[in-house]
């Protein structure tokens, strides 16, 4: 009965009210950009990866040249890019499979990031709008969702809600 | 068991949920809680998009393009390429190689060397665009030059069968002939590729003509304005193909930047500046001495053939000819010349009312003594225009093809772009209700796209021009060289002009030449259309 009491229920939370409002903010921008993110790529039938990959720099160099030197593999990319995007979008808005839409954005963030470090040194001839020393905006928003990892708040505001909660008996 | 979480939090259920045994009304509208950010967010979308298309559709209108625009080379009905035809080549030094490529052969090194080019960057297709080529069924019969590696080069590339359409085996190999004349008089041989250097290109041309043979003639196409009043002559007196060899024609931003003028997008252009920069000893023609070059190899005396000042066996001169007025006329005649043909492809300028030319020997005081450094002022009053070329040998900033109208300024190079002008007559009211932004570019366009894009972001845009986006996906690349060799050869087959006739390459030298006499008589030049004399 002690771990049963400790254990943190699925849909109500220890969070104050504006702690959960301030995550689930959090959330919904987070979700808000990666949709927006994908659908201009959708949207656009000339959208390549092939531009961002051949900029590549750092250990995943190697790999972006493979992937931009076969067709195959580059609409591939492209392909789970944008979708994914949206899917993690979509999931961060509405709080569905909150936990997997969090942690695939991570890695799709991780992989922007890795592929374009803002090591010192690297200079991108891509136009940014800001100034980044080592951190950018894309490791920002991966530690946003990191902590939305560690805070979730799907099960308590989102589908989740409703997905994970067993329904009540009769 | 979350009811009796719910307890030990102290979050009652309600009565009537217990009852219907479904979620709660709690449950209901915390789940649902971030749905209506989805309304927001699609009508945000849709109403920039909405805002897109409109701003698009209205400039496509005030343009008079439509969106769907296709951009493709003006070629005309498939071409029977049926009938075999035998190439010669003449002057197998750099060019003459590349043109072999351009018309399907390599020699066995280049193909292991692309081999392992493409195994050490898998981004390098040199191998794969050689090798998708068009297979444009013609053979290498004979090979002619004056020094003994490169003829043997010449015979090498000619057997090789690793090649577009390559792999019967077949390939018996051209000749070698020691003397150009005796190619030509060959009987093996329907049609030749002159790459030798400037100061042979109209002998030869007159010699091949006489003979019979159809002519792709490398730029520039003469050396000297008398030279080019024969030379036209007699290709117009007779049924021989001729192709002056500015691949250039075959570029499809040219194609594009035509329709674009056409259309008077630009508005009256006034201003065209065209431009050269390299940075390299290559670049100035410093090309490499062969270590086996001397006397024995080197037929020195046929080298220097009509050429008027005589000079003793000369390493330097025979390997960087370029560097020199005996052979050539320099930027004037290597790269102007490039340059000029895509303005007149364009615009259709014809020869200029006048030339005015300066520059120096500035950087590379090598002992040659045409200039790295040359500018050239050509007037075209009748069409209200001025036409500058500007080149160094000696930095390499790039400058790209800029027109500039009164509406709009279009720069054309791998990818073509058009700015609308903040001053413009035109655009005024389209610039004022922020329509049209002057400071991007109102549309651009890259070849392989098949529309001109109107609306896209900075980045997007950026990569466009660079034109990263769509060369390396789908679409192939392919060797403008080749596909202009294929108009020359298409016109063999099956009649026509090619796209850089001998009116064209008449426009091409006198206009070159009218900027080099000017350089080296220090006046400005005039040409007499009447009597169509240089004055």
């Amino acid at each position: 009965m002690v771990t049963k009491t400790k254990k943190k229920s699925e849909n109500v939370s220890d969070y104050t009210t504006t702690q959960l409002t301030a995550l689930v903010i959090l959330r919904v921008v987070i979700g808000w950009h990666f949709l927006y993110e994908g659908i201009v790529k959708v949207l656009n039938p000339y959208w390549s990866s092939a531009g961002f990959l051949l900029e590549a720099k750092g250990i995943f160099k190697g790999l972006a040249t493979s992937i931009v030197a076969n067709p195959g593999a580059l609409s591939f990319v492209d392909f789970v890019n944008k979708w994914g995007l949206i899917l993690i979008g979509l999931g961060l808005i509405a709080g569905c499979l909150t936990r997997v839409a969090s942690i695939s954005g991570m890695v799709i963030l991780f992989l922007y990031y890795a592929f374009h470090p803002s090591f010192i040194g690297y200079t991108y001839t891509t136009p940014v709008e800001g100034s980044y020393l080592i951190v950018d905006k894309n490791l920002i928003e991966l530690f946003g969702l990191f902590v939305l990892t560690l805070f979730p708040t799907g099960k308590i505001i989102g589908l989740d809600r409703l997905i994970f909660t067993k329904k009540r008996p009769s | 068991m979350s009811e009796e979480k719910n307890n030990k939090k102290g979050e009652k259920p309600k009565k009537e949920d217990e009852k219907s045994g479904t979620f709660n009304r709690r449950d209901i509208l915390k789940g649902l809680a971030t749905i209506p950010v989805f309304g927001p967010f699609f009508y945000a979308l849709f109403r920039k998009k909405w805002l897109d298309d409109q701003r698009r559709k209205e400039i496509l209108a005030e343009l008079g393009i439509r969106g769907e625009t296709p951009a493709v080379l003006p070629k005309a009905a498939v071409k029977r390429r049926g009938e075999l035809i035998r190439l010669g080549i003449i002057g197998f030094g750099g060019r003459g190689e590349a043109l072999a490529h351009a018309a399907g052969f390599a020699h066995p090194d280049w193909i292991e060397s692309k081999k392992k080019d493409a195994r050490e960057n898998r981004l390098d297709k040199g191998l794969e665009t050689f090798l998708n080529q068009e297979d444009l069924n013609v053979v290498l019969t004979g090979v002619c030059d004056v020094f003994d590696v490169r003829a043997e080069r010449g015979i090498a590339v000619s057997k090789n069968d690793v090649r577009p359409g390559g792999g019967s085996g077949l390939l018996k190999g051209a000749n070698r002939y020691r003397h150009y004349q005796e190619l030509l008089e060959s009987k093996d041989v329907d049609a030749v590729i002159i790459a030798a250097p400037d100061h042979w290109h109209a002998q030869m041309t007159i010699d091949a003509v006489n003979a019979g043979k159809h002519v792709y003639c490398e730029k520039c196409m003469t050396r000297t304005i008398d030279e080019t009043y024969k030379m036209t002559e007699a290709v117009k007196n007779s049924g021989v193909v001729f192709q002056l060899g500015h691949q250039g024609r075959q570029q499809e931003t040219y194609v594009k930047a035509k329709q674009i003028v056409e259309k008077n997008i630009l508005g009256k252009i006034t201003l065209v500046e065209v431009t050269t920069n390299r940075n390299s000893p290559n670049g100035a023609w410093v090309y490499d001495i062969h270590e086996e070059g001397n006397p024995q190899t080197i037929d020195w005396e046929q080298f220097e053939g009509p050429a008027t000042h005589k000079v003793p066996f000369n390493l330097e001169r025979f390997f960087r000819w370029r560097c020199w007025f005996d052979y050539g006329t320099g930027l004037s005649g290597d790269l102007l010349s490039h340059e000029y043909d895509a303005i007149n492809q364009i615009l259709e300028l014809g020869i200029p009312k006048s030339a005015v030319a300066s520059g120096g020997i500035y950087f590379f005081q090598d002992g040659r003594d045409v200039p790295d450094v040359f500018q050239a002022v050509l007037e075209y009053p009748e069409r209200d225009l001025t036409l500058v070329y500007s080149a160094t040998l000696a930095n390499g900033n790039s400058r790209g093809k800029v027109f500039m109208g009164h509406d709009a300024t279009m720069e054309v190079g791998y990818s073509l772009s058009v700015t609308a002008d903040w001053e413009s007559t035109r655009y005024k009211d389209k610039i004022m209700n922020k329509i049209i932004n002057t400071s991007l570019p109102l549309f651009t366009y890259s070849p392989g796209l098949k529309e001109i894009d109107t609306v896209t972001s900075a980045t997007e845009r950026y990569f466009m021009t660079r034109g990263l986006m769509y060369t390396m996906r789908g679409g192939r690349p392919v060797n403008t060289a080749h596909l202009h060799i294929q108009d020359w050869l298409d016109c063999i087959r099956n009649g026509g002009q090619p796209s850089c006739n001998i009116d064209r390459g008449f426009e091409e030298a006198i206009t070159c030449h009218m900027a080099t006499l000017s350089y080296l008589e220090g006046r400005k030049v005039v040409w007499d259309p009447v009597n169509k004399k240089i004055v």
